[in-house]
């Protein structure tokens, strides 16, 4: 086998290679998979600069406390020590991924607010010279009453988290989003319910723990390796919080292991290794241990979620109020975004006329929650869906029928003013159905039963300010193909679905495309990795490089043979005019050399949807992305009444991610999801010590991640619409197929069981409570 | 502190001298001395399989194996399995052929675990791959590719 080779291409007749498609829609190896499966890919982690120092990041071991002294004396002078920095040292600039939410420091100034904020910070010639040092730092804390509950933080004369006008009750971010008017339409409605449900948390967990390194050079350079999803993002924040101007900072994400959005933020060590380096002259190195890496980041917001919707006698839905509170942790980080993406998801997939959301993000003493595959969407999406299931049982429907009648279409005129340009969704009820064996199996009883949950996600959000993507590609004179972009790969083959883009788009072989991403110096402008948007936005911008290249090249060309450029092009290396093979790639790319033309050759490219200044996600309604994919999931379980244990036979996801570029890739995307969103659905659960926020997960011991074992067979269905937006007509596949999972299961367990369970996680131990519960209803019943 | 020792360790078929602590773990020496980075940690407190290594044929965990401790034996990590000329292992060439690597950071771990459990047993039936693998965490593929590619080579 040979790297990145698709066979069978070049050796077809000229007719079948001028029909569809090279490379894309073909399941290519991914052009990373050679490096990572012989050990060759660098991660953070893996790099070594000489004189490099390692950092060290003193935690603090109060929910709630102020910072009444530091004495950093005996740390500094132990042997080895180079640096010891606190809060005192920094500027009192605050960051944070939304401007007007920023509320952090990259080292606590004053004040902590979790159990493992960032209080101090040692560089020393080696890692256990800089962990002792931290034994060392003397703190001295003024402990202060903390909460950990949104109850308890929302209460009158609760501990404020973060002091200042802005915040009331520690509710740090609200919003009410409406359409429509729903007291009419509940006026109107023939049946109203109202629920309420709960969700938890949930570690994001990558394989690689955080790292980063900087190198700080006499120039003023300072360049960081960082295990990030957003370099540029990063780079701005850096930049900001160290006072020095961006053009001086270099991000450079090397391979990174995993992200699903506990990389997005900036964390202590990529500021404090700057910090550091910027000080001592020396290269700093610092990497997360695994209880940092759990506990000290990120997490999935819990949440509450009440639902009140009022139905027609035919199920649809004609109302719906919905009160969400998110439980935000110590700072904002994604705060406004986890509300409002909440709220664009309860518009999706059903066409709802009226509705109002209500959402608060509220502070408590625990680490920060910030963007989570979905961000906002699993929660959302657990109680409304849920809910559709309770409705069909009230109304005596089909709980396939009530999505049914209920499923957006594409063109619709959407009530929240999203534009839907292609949609499946109907379609991937049906199919979903159908491969679980809805009709055979649903409402059966006996513990074992089918459930279908239904969603939407946007090809990335675009209605806010700078969410958009660059592309440089370079054609070598030996045809080889040069990309730059700034492009994150995380682990879900960004680079590799950019390297099949362009090779189609101008004509050559996936073998000749060799991809340079994700360096802030390098490559340009991006916006990283969250929202599923890269494959739509950067993407694109890698097609439109391409396109731009290939003009170029045809334009020559055309000169040279005779004929309209217009009527040529370029497919599997070779130029073609009407059908006929003309000339070679290389041939063409000396024409262009010795044409009287500007080498280097260079195609740009740059997308962006149309955008307000600033973000205005909060206020407008609107079309908040460029495409959105749609699907459903359906579930098989079984359900033991001895134990309460929940064993997941089948999962289907039918999925319309626009066309698929590479299926393999598509599919592994599902496939990941799925098993995020069923064990964040069954037994994930990040565990607190309540009465003083201690975390008491603190590694895989006590945070059990789905394994090989709980892999259930999983069934995944394509369902191509060809999205005039995104690149080949593709749209995300990423971040979609974790938010249905959840009400998939429950609904499918609710089926086996005969009883639901409104709050995840759904432990044997709740299992078998609903099911004593429910015995004996019917004993005082009977 | 406990002096250091100069040992020789065996990987990949050769022998390497070096300096370590008594308490210095199979994982740093590796990672650290001598530059085997393939070899991942994940973790570094046995939980998560991504420094699964072969000593002595017998799957690892180099987290949390003392390097004094694999004196004398062989041992072998990812950039030891693939051909003298590059040719990929059939593990290999399976893993990247049926997209059971995403990020790619279990995959080293993965990879040895397939092998030994391949060695004892060259035709698993899913439920014994999934045991084979189940000290090796995956958090991007949900694991179903990934056992694809083991039955892949297991049925040659
Ligand atoms: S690093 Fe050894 S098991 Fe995780
Ligand atoms: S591929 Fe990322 S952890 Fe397995």
């Amino acid at each position: 086998m040979q790297r990145g080779k698709v066979t069978g291409v070049t050796d077809k007749p000229s007719e079948e290679i001028m029909e569809g498609y090279s490379v894309i829609g073909k399941s290519v190896p991914r052009t990373d998979a050679w490096d990572k499966v012989i050990g060759r890919a660098v991660y953070t982690e893996d790099i070594k600069l000489p004189n490099m120092l390692y950092g060290k990041i003193l935690r603090s071991p109060h929910a709630h406390a102020r910072i009444v002294s530091i004495n950093t004396e005996k740390a500094e002078k132990l042997p080895g020590v180079k640096m010891v920095m606190t809060g005192k040292d920094i500027l009192p600039v605050k960051y944070g991924i939304v401007p007007f939410a920023q509320d952090e420091y990259g080292l606590a100034i004053d004040k902590v607010r979790y159990v493992g904020d960032d209080v101090a910070a040692v560089a020393a010639v080696d890692e256990a010279t800089a962990a002792e040092a931290l034994e060392l730092i003397e703190v001295v804390y003024e402990p202060l009453p903390a909460v950990f509950t949104v109850e308890d933080a929302m209460k009158d004369g609760a501990p404020e988290i973060h002091e200042g006008p802005k915040v009331k009750n520690n509710v740090s971010i609200q919003y009410r989003k409406e359409f429509g008017s729903i007291d009419k339409g509940f006026e109107e409605s023939f049946h109203i319910r109202e629920d309420v449900f709960k969700t938890h948390g949930q570690y994001h967990a990558p394989l690689e723990p955080h790292a980063a390194i900087a190198m700080y050079e006499p120039s003023g350079k300072l360049t960081l390796w960082s295990s990030t999803q957003i370099p540029f993002f990063l780079r701005h924040n850096l930049a900001s919080t160290l006072g020095i101007t961006e053009d001086r900072v270099r991000v450079i994400k090397p391979v990174v292991g995993g992200g699903f959005g506990v990389k997005i933020d900036m964390f202590s060590k990529d500021f404090c290794a700057a910090f550091m380096s910027m000080k001592t002259g020396r290269p700093v190195k610092m990497v997360y241990d695994r209880e940092e890496a759990l506990t000290c980041v990120r997490g999935r917001h819990p949440s509450i979620v009440k639902v009140r919707t009022g139905v027609a006698k035919d199920g649809r839905i004609i109302s719906q109020y919905i009160d969400l509170t998110v439980d935000g942790g110590a700072y904002n980080s994604t705060a406004p975004l986890i509300i409002t993406l909440s709220g664009y998801f309860a518009m999706i997939p059903y066409n709802i006329p009226n509705l109002v959301l209500d959402a608060k993000h509220v502070y408590t003493n625990k680490y920060a929650n910030g963007a989570m595959r979905g961000h906002g969407a699993p929660q959302m999406r657990f109680a409304v869906e849920s809910q559709m299931d309770i409705l069909a049982a009230d109304l005596g429907m089909d709980a396939l029928e009530i999505r049914r009648i209920n499923a957006l279409e594409a063109g619709c005129d959407h009530p929240a003013k999203m534009i839907l340009r292609s949609c499946g969704f109907k379609e991937s009820l049906d199919l979903a159905a159908n491969a679980i064996g809805w009709k055979e199996k649903r409402g059966k009883g006996n513990f074992r039963g089918v459930g279908l949950g239904g969603s939407g996600w946007a090809s990335g959000v675009n209605n806010m300010s700078h969410i958009g993507g660059g592309a440089v590609v370079k054609l070598e004179k030996t045809g080889g193909v040069t990309v730059l972009t700034g492009a994150a790969d995380i682990g879900q083959g960004a680079e590799s679905v950019i390297a099949q883009i362009v090779a189609e788009e101008l004509g050559v072989s996936f073998a000749k495309v060799r991809v340079i991403a994700a360096d802030t110096d390098v490559c340009p402008l991006d916006s990283g990795t969250f929202g599923s948007g890269v494959t739509v936005r950067s993407g694109k911008a890698a097609q439109l490089a391409a396109r731009d290249i290939k003009k170029q090249i045809l334009t020559v060309v055309a000169k040279n043979i005779g004929g309209d450029p217009e009527h040529l092009t370029i497919k599997d290396d070779y130029i073609w005019q009407n059908g006929q093979k003309k000339m070679d790639i290389n041939k063409a790319v000396k024409l262009v050399q010795y044409a009287d033309i500007q080498v280097p050759m260079i195609g740009r490219g740059y997308y962006q949807l149309p955008a307000k200044e600033p973000t205005t996600l909060l206020r407008d309604n609107g079309d908040i992305s460029g495409s959105y994919s749609f699907g459903t999931q359906a579930a098989e379980v079984e359900v033991d009444p001895k134990s309460g244990r929940v064993k997941i036979i089948k999962i289907v996801t039918a999925d319309d991610a626009g066309r698929a570029l590479n299926p393999d890739q598509v599919e592994g995307q599902v496939e990941g999801a799925v098993m995020t969103g069923l064990g964040h659905t069954l037994f994930e659960d990040p565990d607190f010590d309540m009465t003083n926020g201690q975390a008491r997960s603190t590694s895989f011991t006590d945070y059990k991640l789905p394994t090989a074992l709980d892999a259930p067979d999983q069934e995944v269905i394509h369902i191509e619409t060809d999205d005039p937006v995104g690149p080949f007509g593709a749209k995300e596949c990423g971040e979609g197929a974790t938010i249905y999972t959840a009400p998939a299961i429950v609904n499918a367990i609710t089926d086996a069981i005969g009883v639901r369970i409104n709050d995840l996680p759904i432990t044997p131990e709740k299992i078998l409570r609903a099911l004593e519960e429910k015995n004996n209803k019917g004993r005082k019943e009977a | 502190m406990a002096t250091k020792q100069i040992i020789v360790l065996n990987v990949n078929g050769d022998d390497h001298e070096i300096l370590v602590k008594p308490q210095q773990t199979l994982l740093e020496v590796l990672r650290e001395t001598l530059g085997f980075t393939g070899t991942k940690q994940g973790c570094n407190e046995g939980s998560c399989g991504a420094c699964t290594v072969l000593v002595n044929n017998k799957p690892t965990l180099a987290c949390s194996t003392l390097a004094v401790a694999a004196v004398g034996k062989e041992i072998m990590t990812i950039e030891g399995l693939a051909g003298q000329d590059g040719t990929l292992h059939p593990i290999q060439k399976s893993f990247v052929e049926n997209g059971a690597i995403q990020c790619g950071f279990c995959t080293p771990g993965m990879v040895m675990s397939t092998k030994s459990l391949l060695d004892r047993n060259p035709n698993p039936s899913e439920e014994e791959i999934k045991e084979g693998l189940s000290g090796n965490l995956c958090r991007c593929t949900g694991y179903a590719k990934i056992i694809k590619a083991v039955k892949a080579v297991a049925a040659g």
